[in-house]
């Protein structure tokens, strides 16, 4: 457990030294805002919706923007090669990146409880929805993460990284969005796939076991993919 | 190695071989190394020294051949191994953003050290690698020779039994070559040590033993001392004739036995000859007998000194 809380502290650290935190921050609260307020009035509900429709979309950006780093930044300067020296096992770095990712998007939503808070002066806000959003919310910040991670440890560049993560990451927002191309049948299994359907069922209020089983399926998966990809380096 | 058997093998490696894709980078190399021993690798870039060393640390899985670290195998035993080997990179890969005492901190943490034994220890390494006075500097900001400290004090902390360095003088001044040279040195004296070079200088000064590998293959596995005296027996001359032909020359000299080995280095249209002539004993009134009844005139005839520089370019260009 210690080396994956020293993995995660580095990390973590390694954010704040460097502006790429603050600006990441600062796009995402801009870019989410922005839209969120610029039809809020226009609509004149008294509801998160817009916002919490947007995120994917915005998350698919956003995340890999902040994985990309990860494990490219440390094969490019070649202390990925003493990190395999410690005693330490593929999982524990794995953990402890993942873990610093998932508290990064927690402090990256942080900000954004204002809206809310902004929203219930205006109106009759349900607080149902709002939970369930933020609920869902983590779970596809981490499922968006592991899909980072796994981008981050196929290659040494971190501009490939951030464009394979951003692929995979939109691939999964935006699939039930084509479905009228599709015959009827195929169309539950592509809703199951999609993370936007499941992540809109979080956002309803609704926490459904099923919802929660395909984002742990799908951060599983791709945290056991850059299991892969990282021992297949040696 | 006289007195090899009663030090302890602590590195066994057999038969090991290395392919990447369909290059094959090390080719069935074997060896041993004692407790205690200062070996250097030697090679040309590219022979395989880097890979040699990844295979060692257990950052690369060889393609067939076994290596036993204090008789642990990889991989099944590599948590004991990695505690057993402390390893720098050629390239010194630290986290450039961090503070020296916080690396040092940060690779504590994960070997698992109490805050107090972390305390003590970064002391002690400090005063050992004399880098102290920079403790609170970003990593970044050092020399390339204060940089390559902090990375042998790092790779120290869990105070390993063996220290594997790859190319650890690469990009210093002479002086941090010579700092570095004693730092190792120092450290050589409780540990086993194994450092790669592609030059030989450098090994020959702080190493008691050198394996010249090229190509993937160990071309001489023997103790500094008798590689050195192996080949500082060998004698070279020099010899410049006109009116002379080579073939004539060859004959002529082919009775000698303790000519190894002929060697033409110029020769313009039978005016002037210049050959280096490889000879195991010096036996230069032998060859002048030998040409002296002829038409040709001799118009240099000199010993040179032969370094290990040349026998290693003998060695390696050879296979």
């Amino acid at each position: 457990m210690h080396k994956i809380m020293s993995i995660c502290i580095k990390e973590w650290k390694d954010y704040f030294f460097s502006p790429m935190a603050y600006i990441i921050i600062s796009i995402f609260l801009l870019i989410s805002g922005w839209f969120f307020f610029s039809t809020f009035f226009l609509i004149n509900q008294a509801s998160l919706r817009d916002f919490f429709d947007l995120l994917p979309f915005v998350f698919s950006f956003i995340i890999p923007a902040i994985t990309m780093k990860v494990f490219a930044e440390e094969f490019n300067l070649g202390s990925y090669e003493i990190l395999i020296t410690f005693p330490i096992r593929h999982i524990h770095i794995i953990l402890g990146k993942f873990l610093a990712q998932l508290l990064f998007i927690i402090l990256l939503l942080m900000p954004t409880l204002s809206y809310p808070i902004f929203v219930s002066f205006l109106g009759d806000l349900d607080l149902g929805p709002v939970v369930g959003g933020y609920i869902g919310a983590i779970f596809l910040g981490a499922a968006f993460s592991a899909i980072g991670l796994f981008a981050s440890s196929l290659t040494k560049s971190q501009i490939n990284s951030f464009i394979i993560a951003t692929i995979i990451c939109l691939f999964f927002t935006l699939i039930n969005r084509m479905l009228f191309f599709l015959p009827e049948k195929l169309i539950t299994i592509f809703n199951y796939l999609s993370s936007s359907y499941h992540f809109q069922n979080f956002a309803k209020g609704v926490i459904d076991s099923r919802d929660i089983i395909y984002f742990f399926s799908l951060t599983f998966l791709f945290i056991y993919l850059t299991f892969l990809s990282l021992a297949s380096r040696q | 190695m006289e007195n090899s058997q009663i030090m302890k093998t602590i590195i066994d490696v057999k038969e090991l071989t290395k392919y990447y894709g369909n290059f094959l980078a090390i080719d069935k190399i074997s060896f041993k190394i004692s407790s205690g021993e200062i070996v250097g690798l030697l090679g040309p870039n590219g022979a395989g020294k880097t890979t040699t060393l990844r295979l060692l640390t257990g950052y690369l899985t060889p393609t067939s051949g076994t290596i036993k670290i204090n008789n642990f195998r990889y991989p099944e035993q590599a948590p004991q191994i990695k505690e057993l080997i402390g390893y720098l990179p050629e390239s010194v890969p630290l986290y450039k953003n961090m503070l020296v005492y916080e690396y040092l901190e940060y690779v504590g943490n994960i070997r698992g050290f109490e805050k107090a034994r972390l305390n003590s220890r970064i002391k002690e390494l400090g005063k050992q690698c004399q880098i102290n006075h920079i403790m609170g500097k970003e990593i970044g900001e050092l020399s390339k020779g204060l940089t390559q400290r902090v990375g042998i004090a790092s790779v120290l902390l869990h105070n390993p039994e063996i220290l594997i360095l790859d190319e650890p003088t690469s990009g210093l001044d002479p002086n941090q070559i010579l700092e570095i040279r004693d730092l190792i040195k120092e450290i050589g004296k409780h540990k086993t040590v194994i450092l790669s070079s592609h030059i030989l200088s450098e090994v020959e000064a702080t190493c008691d033993r050198i394996i010249i590998i090229n190509k993937g293959k160990i071309v001489a596995d023997d103790s500094t001392e008798r590689l050195t005296s192996l080949y500082k027996g060998k004698i070279l001359i020099s010899v410049g004739l006109k009116n002379a032909n080579f073939d004539e020359l060859k004959l002529r000299l082919s009775n000698i036995e303790e000519i190894e080995k002929i060697e033409l280095v110029s020769s313009n249209k039978g005016q002037e000859l210049y050959v280096d002539l490889y000879l195991n004993k010096d036996v230069r009134e032998k060859i002048y007998e030998n040409i002296k009844n002829t038409e040709w005139i001799l118009i240099e005839f000199s010993k040179k000194k032969t370094s290990l520089e040349e026998i290693f370019k003998e060695i390696t260009q050879e296979n």
